[in-house]
């Protein structure tokens, strides 16, 4: 028995070899090939590192603004930053009412963040739950479920905000359920494309026939294998999110003052734009390098977790 | 004998680096004469593709040929420009692909598709190329030439696009013709026909053939030249009767061992005949919803089907595509409900069950798909897929673990595997892995829906061994769904053949095959290539001359990592 068990290995080890070149890796568990693509990602790691920063100084904003936000000093109004000649008392200048400008931006971090965070989690559960119901079971509920998806893709994103602002005021928690409630049409489309592929493949059906509940099936065997799916989606509608809150923000209509928010601050500086183009720029900077990040994240994310994707 | 068309010389094509090996194909060398047909074997990985493919310059991009040359009708293509070697292409070498459906651009008509060949390469005028079209699709035996002409490639079956795409190669008659699995992916009468259709291209074109092919019945039906590979070495080439009768190289006779035979009688194994599983009157119909432009239609894939299989018994199912066999599977495992019938198990019809009074006889009836690479969640270890069966049935966790590791051992693989993911292993190992998880809730029928086909030989042959030896210790009975009659003939003691959904004929081994009854049993049977090839008994051959002996030992399979 040994020797043909000899044999068989070695001839199975041969079929495990493709025609076409594929990665070299062997006998690495896919969480180490992953790995294994992650560290070379050039893309994934600048995101990752951009990224890494602005959370820490969203974190640690109170040890690293060195101002209250709010506190205002008349005395104080419209200082430049550093480097057009201010002081280092105020790193990036003062606004219009003498608040320090750097500590309005770290703390305009946390609202980005958390907006873009809170409602693309609340769209990615809305979303995966329609659209993985509707790629499983097809029929009657992708009818519906498709529907939906077209009343949504129907309404002007930006329009049904205001619109809804204006209603019920401009708190965080409205922007932030708004936008949840609005921005979860492109995963309920990709989860249920995604579901659909899965679904017809032979381990479901065999999870099937040994017994396992829908539940059950729905979450080991389906979500993790649309997951991937799941996390780019995330990260675009993230940054989605938070453009759309500087826009609702800018047009006076998102986060309300004096909450310092980017977009808040970029509306802010708008009448200043042609005397003091830095109040503009700063907040507008910091916005750009988290919307890049994020997205550079995701496409990093796509290509590490399915290499098949590319090209 | 006149002057090879295509001679390869000493051709290596280097893998990237990393690769399993360092080359793709080492040291190559194959001479093609005109009115030859060379048939290039060997298992997945062996690298005849790539031999095809450097010699069409349709090398990937990664890999590069780094020595040697392929001297085609006197220049030598590795050293032309991509430009010339694309107008060698479809008019002096062309390629059939193994998977007709996809060969095709579904946007165009066939007619079009074929003309384009003329259109790119010649200046005939429209009339011209479509009164050469017409006369080509006569040539590749397609009925009604003008009909086909303008129809679209989803009209058309799969054998007759596999026509098509022969007839796209033959268009502008060229010296030299690739076909790489060219049958592979189709059913066996129409396999049979397209071999037919070789031989006698071979007779009116003076072009060269390459064949490339993992199938040594199809190599007896239709080689001139034999050229067995291995890793991407030659191991062993020559005539087809030298090769074939008398080979000499140990790997070669490994892979003409492998291919599958009748053994006999094996009905030896079972001693008691105790019902397991009885099938009533069983139909499945499925209607698709006419639309303004379709009428309705209802196609009945199961009709009226009935059999007994006993314990300790091997049940084949034997049909083309579309027969009928991947539904009624479907029936018995409750993926699809049947219209009417019973499948009777430990005294209870199941045909009919909902899923809540279904669920403790899911146990009882366990199935391993064909495709080994879409069959294992590749997010879950393999342990936690091995014990995804028992736990559903309220066995704890620590204990289906132990009884997976005993299993892992009946399928001769490391316990550790169950801490691995799916993509870590082989397509043989993975089917292992998949007996595994059926057996782990102790069924007792064991459904394997064309377990085997998607293996090397090599690798089926082990399956089909390891599932004989379980069926043989565990008392389980098979049901063995397959459309390859020798593998049918190799395993089953009892078959059953089906046609549109009906069974035609019914017997053991020995009837069927020996006297077969039905005329589609027949026309299966007169189907199968390689008849004419009493295959070897490697045994009784003279010993492997020691020099091969040597080089086979000194590069073990440790080459391969």
């Amino acid at each position: 028995m040994s020797e043909t068990s000899i044999t068989s290995a070695s001839t199975e080890k041969k079929a495990s070899a493709p025609k076409k070149q594929k990665t070299p890796v062997h006998q690495l568990s896919p969480r180490a090939k992953m790995l294994h693509r992650a560290l070379r990602h050039k893309g994934l790691l600048f995101g990752l590192f951009v990224m890494a920063i602005i959370v820490i100084v969203a974190l640690f904003a109170p040890l690293l603004a060195g101002h209250d936000p709010y506190s205002q000093s008349l005395l104080a109004r419209m200082k430049p930053p550093v480097f057009l000649g201010g002081t280092w008392e105020h790193p990036l200048g003062t606004d219009a009412l003498g608040r320090d400008y750097l500590a309005r931006l770290v703390y305009g971090a946390r609202i980005s963040l958390l907006i873009g965070l809170i409602a693309a989690t609340i769209s990615a559960c809305i979303g995966t739950f329609m659209g993985v119901l509707a790629g499983y079971f097809g029929g009657r509920i992708d009818l519906i479920v498709t529907f939906f998806i077209n009343v949504r893709l129907a309404m002007p994103v930006v329009l049904v905000a205001l619109a809804v602002v204006a209603l019920f005021g401009g708190s965080l928690l409205v922007v932030v359920s708004v936008l949840g409630l609005l921005l979860w049409d492109r995963f309920a489309v990709v989860m249920r494309a995604a579901t659909m592929q899965v679904r017809k493949l032979e381990y479901v059906a065999a999870a099937q026939v040994l017994g396992a509940s829908l539940p059950r099936v729905l979450i080991k065997d389906i979500l993790p294998n649309v997951m991937n799916h799941l996390i780019v989606i995330f990260t675009l509608e993230m940054a989605h999110a938070i453009i759309l809150e500087a826009a609702l923000s800018f047009l006076g209509l998102g986060v309300q003052p004096p909450t310092p928010s980017w977009g808040l601050m970029i509306s802010e500086g708008k009448e200043m734009l042609l005397f003091e183009s830095w109040l503009i720029t700063i907040p507008g900077i910091a916005l750009f390098f988290l919307v890049l990040s994020i997205n550079m994240l995701g496409d990093g994310i796509r290509d590490v977790t399915a290499p098949e994707g590319r090209n | 004998m006149t002057d090879p068309i295509l001679t390869i010389k000493n051709l290596t094509v280097d893998l990237p680096e990393g690769g399993d090996r360092p080359h793709a194909v080492e040291k190559l060398s194959v001479d093609i004469a005109p009115k030859e047909i060379v048939c290039i074997v060997g298992e997945s990985g062996s690298g005849k593709s790539i031999t095809s493919f450097t010699t069409m310059g349709l090398l990937p991009k990664a890999l590069k040929p780094s020595t040697g040359e392929v001297i085609f009708e006197g220049q030598d293509v590795l050293k032309l420009s991509p430009r010339e070697h694309a107008k060698l292409r479809g008019s002096r070498m062309a390629m059939i692909f193994q998977e007709p459906m996809s060969a095709l651009n579904p946007c165009y008509t066939v007619g079009d598709q074929i003309e384009e060949v003329f259109e790119q390469h010649t200046s005939l005028s429209k009339a011209e190329r479509k009164a050469k079209t017409i006369k080509l699709l006569d040539e590749v035996q397609l009925p009604e030439p003008e009909r086909i002409y303008s129809s679209y490639p989803h009209q058309l079956s799969g054998g007759q696009r596999q026509r098509i795409v022969i007839a796209i190669a033959l268009a502008l008659d060229p010296s030299l013709l690739i076909a790489d699995e060219p049958t592979t992916a189709l059913d066996l009468s129409t396999q049979a026909q397209i071999l037919h259709l070789f031989k006698e291209l071979r007779e009116k074109h003076s072009a060269g053939i390459m064949f490339v092919t993992h199938d040594f019945d199809v190599v007896a039906e239709i080689a001139d030249k034999v050229v067995v590979m291995k890793e991407g070495k030659i191991v062993e080439q020559g005539t087809a009767e030298e090769v074939l009768n008398r080979p000499k190289h140990p790997y070669t006779r490994k892979l003409i061992d492998a291919v599958p035979r009748r053994t006999g009688s094996v009905n030896a194994h079972m001693t008691e005949k105790h019902k397991v599983m009885e099938v009533l009157g069983l139909n499945k119909t499925f209607h698709t919803k006419g639309t303004m432009f379709k009428p309705s239609r209802t196609v009945h894939a199961c009709k009226d089907i009935n059999f007994i299989v006993h314990r300790g018994e091997t049940l084949g199912i034997v049909g083309e595509s579309g027969s009928g066999k991947s539904t009624l599977v479907k029936c018995l495992i409750r993926l699809e409900d049947p219209d009417s019938g019973s499948v009777i198990i430990d005294g209870s019809d199941i045909a009919q069950f909902t899923p809540k009074l279904l669920h403790p006889y899911r146990k009882s009836i366990q199935i391993v798909f064909q495709d080994p690479y879409g069959s294992l969640n590749p997010r879950r270890t393999i342990g936690d897929q091995l014990v995804e069966g028992p736990i559903n049935f309220g066995e704890d966790r620590a204990h289906a673990m132990e009884r997976a590791k005993k299993l892992m051992e009946i399928v001769r693989l490391e316990q550790d595997a169950l801490y691995r993911y799916p993509a870590q292993f082989s397509g043989g190992q993975r089917q292992r892995i998949c007996i595994a998880r059926a057996l782990m809730v102790e069924p007792e029928v064991l459904i394997a829906d064309e377990a085997v086909s998607a293996l090397d030989v090599s690798v089926q042959k082990e399956v089909l061994k390891l599932l004989n030896e379980i069926r043989d210790e565990m008392g389980l009975t098979v049901l063995f769904i397959t459309h390859d009659l020798r593998v049918a003939a190799q395993i089953c003691d009892n078959l059953v053949v089906m046609q549109n959904g009906e069974i035609v004929e019914r017997g053991n081994v020995d009837e069927v095959f020996g006297h077969p009854k039905h005329d589609y049993t027949k026309k299966l049977l007169s189907a199968q290539p390689g008849q004419n090839w009493n295959v070897p008994d490697i045994s009784k051959l003279p010993p492997v001359d020691p020099a091969l002996l040597d080089q086979a030992l000194n590069q073990p399979m440790g080459a391969v990592r």
